[in-house]
């Protein structure tokens, strides 16, 4: 089981890496990771993906688990300049207070990376940051629906994330962005769900009753994925067909998506990849070898997957990864 | 002195097996605020009230209410117990989620169903029975001590899931969350048995006498012969178990346990319910029949807030607004002032 597990580990590994340019440069180099914890299944991947990812590579990964503070970051950090390494990755927990550490990694030598979220304060104390663009993620979603329904009269219901959270305002304002201008999409109704498979349950549940059984709604438009197999449940519930007579578009490309597509039951996904340290690893690699400066933010791509793209295989390969 | 405090007397407001007109259970200020709310969520949404049968089970927005009220509903009967003793029991929620993850586990590994609906419930048996223990035997205070469980619990959830949703598709476990019985949701037909059963052996025996004698003065209670010790297990031991009950309902309704989020606050809405249901914090007189009308109330409130097309933003400010109005509905103030009313002095 677990050779099957680590199998399939590595062959999504192999899919998941972006570029096969990768040189030798990075073999033995020492790198330090200090990762925020496992606050969702998410981040359990991208540790998972990342230290893969660098065994691939050859790197020696110091990898330090915060557990939601930062102090334990920065101690994590001093540790690795004590250690003398090549470089530093951070996934910083809170956007404040970084200026005296990583002043300290700079006076050191030691190029900084920061993972999935930025910090406040001179860009000059980090070589460069790796992050997806969560209004191009909306955009994306938002596109494949425009180009599903073609000129059909469309009803879609929302699904946001938590109030007042970035995903959800920038998730949100990428997907009306992408359907500004066409006149047979409407947003008809948007609700709070809380990123949780329960409350997207209930909320559907709601939406459906208000509009007549289900019957007014086209599509449902969920800030991610897990909201999203709450709303398949309610659709379900409901006597209606989710993927078929209400189209279901979310966000994360978590397994149990992939899951809901093979069953039919959801239309697409766009991903939130785990691995942010692939293209981190490029750019040290570039920069440590041939002393090439990356671009101050790197940009991850936000890939759409919908049923042609061998879901039971994603579902396989997400999987072992800590979802 | 004493003599004044040991006051025994069953409460004033007779509850429910008491024959009692009808006229006097629709002025309550509970049953006001809930048509209140229905009233309001119809003026919203014109087919609120429309119910109809749709493959074997009812099907409308107000069993909705009903059935996304059950969890919070099984929750405050168990709550209402704890509050009586002038307790509290903050852990509920995170005891509903390791009761999901341990029935989710179970599964997953192979077990039979019925081991798995044993083994959660015994986890909320014995979380409710750590409870117990802590504000008996050690007379920690009941906030603090169900603290403990409450931070500690969410974290024992995650530890059993590997912090993984653990999803499963054992027909039993989702019956619970989904199933229907007679064409009504399961969680409504558990919830409304539990708090018949609560609510006869509370009123047909003394224990409803000892319990709220207990919260009244607990060494009065002791010096008239109570074993309070006892009574506070058994009382803290059970709200444990409403909370397995529902934390069962709530995995198998997304047929999965979500360590991280399932019960999240919960033990708040449940304590709001029990305080609308007109249960006194400070212990003493309750009523488990009223705590299950006040999650109802909530939960219409929350149905309405869904079906209403307001934008997420006021789902707090409305919901909070509501619960004033309730409130102040039932403040001695204005009770005093409805008792001024003509026709309704005594």
């Amino acid at each position: 089981m677990n050779v099957f597990k680590a199998l399939a580990l590595c062959a999504g590994l192999g899919g998941l890496l972006l570029s096969a340019a990768y040189a030798e440069g990075l073999q033995g180099k020492v790198i330090g990771f200090s990762q925020i914890g496992s606050e969702s299944g998410w981040r359990a991947a991208e540790t998972s993906v990342t230290k893969q990812v660098a065994a691939e590579l050859g790197i020696d990964l110091k990898f330090a688990d915060a557990q939601q503070k930062q102090e334990n970051q920065i101690k994590a950090i001093r540790g690795f300049i004590a250690q003398g390494v090549d470089a530093i990755l951070v996934a910083p927990v809170v956007a404040t207070g970084w200026e005296e550490v990583l002043t300290e990694a700079k006076e050191a030598g030691i190029p900084v990376v920061l993972l999935d979220r930025g910090i406040e304060g001179p860009e000059d104390l980090y070589l460069t940051s790796v992050a997806s663009d969560q209004v191009k993620e909306g955009r994306v979603a938002g596109e494949w629906l425009v180009g599903a329904v073609g000129d059909k009269q469309c009803n879609v219901v929302e699904l946001q994330g938590t109030v007042g959270s970035s995903p959800a305002i920038n998730r949100k304002q990428g997907f009306e962005e992408a359907i500004a201008g066409k006149a047979n999409l409407t947003i008809i109704r948007s609700q709070t769900g809380d990123f949780t498979r329960s409350k997207g349950k209930e909320v559907m549940e709601g939406f459906i009753k208000a509009e007549d059984g289900g019957k007014n709604i086209c599509a449902v438009y969920a800030h991610n994925d897990d909201m999203a197999v709450g709303a398949i449940q309610a659709i379900k519930d409901a006597g209606l067909k989710p993927g078929s007579d209400i189209l279901v578009v979310s966000i994360d490309a978590v397994p149990d998506i992939f899951a809901a597509m093979v069953a039919g039951e959801a239309n697409a996904t766009v991903e939130l990849t785990p691995n942010m340290a692939g293209p981190a690893f490029e750019a040290l690699d570039a920069y440590l070898n041939n002393g090439t400066v990356p671009p101050k933010f790197i940009i991850t791509e936000s890939k759409l997957y919908t049923p042609a793209d061998d879901p039971q295989g994603e579902y396989e390969r997400r999987k072992g990864l800590g979802y | 002195m004493t003599r004044q405090t040991v006051d025994l007397r069953p409460s004033t407001e007779p509850p429910l097996p008491r024959p009692r007109p009808l006229a006097s259970l629709v002025t309550r200020p509970q049953v006001i605020a809930l048509a209140a709310v229905l009233f309001v969520n119809w003026l919203l949404f014109p087919g609120f009230f429309t119910v109809t049968w749709q493959d074997g089970r009812l099907f409308g927005s107000l069993i909705d209410v009903l059935n996304r009220g059950a969890p919070v509903a099984i929750l405050a009967i168990g709550m209402t117990m704890v509050i009586a003793t002038k307790g509290v029991d903050l852990s509920v929620g995170a005891v509903m989620a390791i009761s999901g993850a341990v029935a989710a586990v179970m599964v997953t590994s192979g077990y039979p169903a019925w081991l798995a609906v044993l083994a959660a419930l015994g986890a909320g048996l014995v979380c409710g029975l750590w409870n117990g223990i802590l504000v008996t035997l050690l007379e920690i205070q009941p906030i603090i001590a169900t603290l403990v469980l409450m931070v500690a619990g969410r974290g024992l959830a995650q530890l059993i899931t590997e912090g993984y949703i653990v999803t499963f598709s054992d027909p039993v476990l989702i019956f619970i969350g989904t199933g229907s019985f007679l064409g009504f949701p399961m969680p409504v037909v558990i919830a409304f048995t539990l708090m018949l059963l609560a609510t006869l052996i509370v009123r047909r025996t003394a224990l409803g006498l000892l319990i709220e004698a207990v919260g009244i003065n607990r060494s009065a209670a002791r010096f008239a012969g109570l074993s309070s010790g006892a009574l506070l297990l058994i009382v803290y031991t059970f709200a444990g178990f409403c909370a397995a009950v529902s934390g069962l309902i709530v995995a198998g309704d997304i047929r999965g346990a979500d360590a991280n989020n399932a019960g999240l606050w919960l033990e708040l809405d449940a304590i709001l319910a029990v305080v609308i249901g007109g249960t006194s914090l400070m212990g003493g007189r309750f009523s488990i029949p009223m705590a299950v009308l006040g999650a109802m109330i909530i939960q219409a409130m929350n149905t309405g807030i869904l079906i209403s097309g307001f934008s997420p933003e006021f789902n707090l400010v409305v919901k909070s607004a509501v619960i004033i109005v309730i409130l102040v509905l039932q403040s001695p103030l204005s009770a005093r002032l409805f008792r001024r009313l003509p026709g309704k002095s005594q």
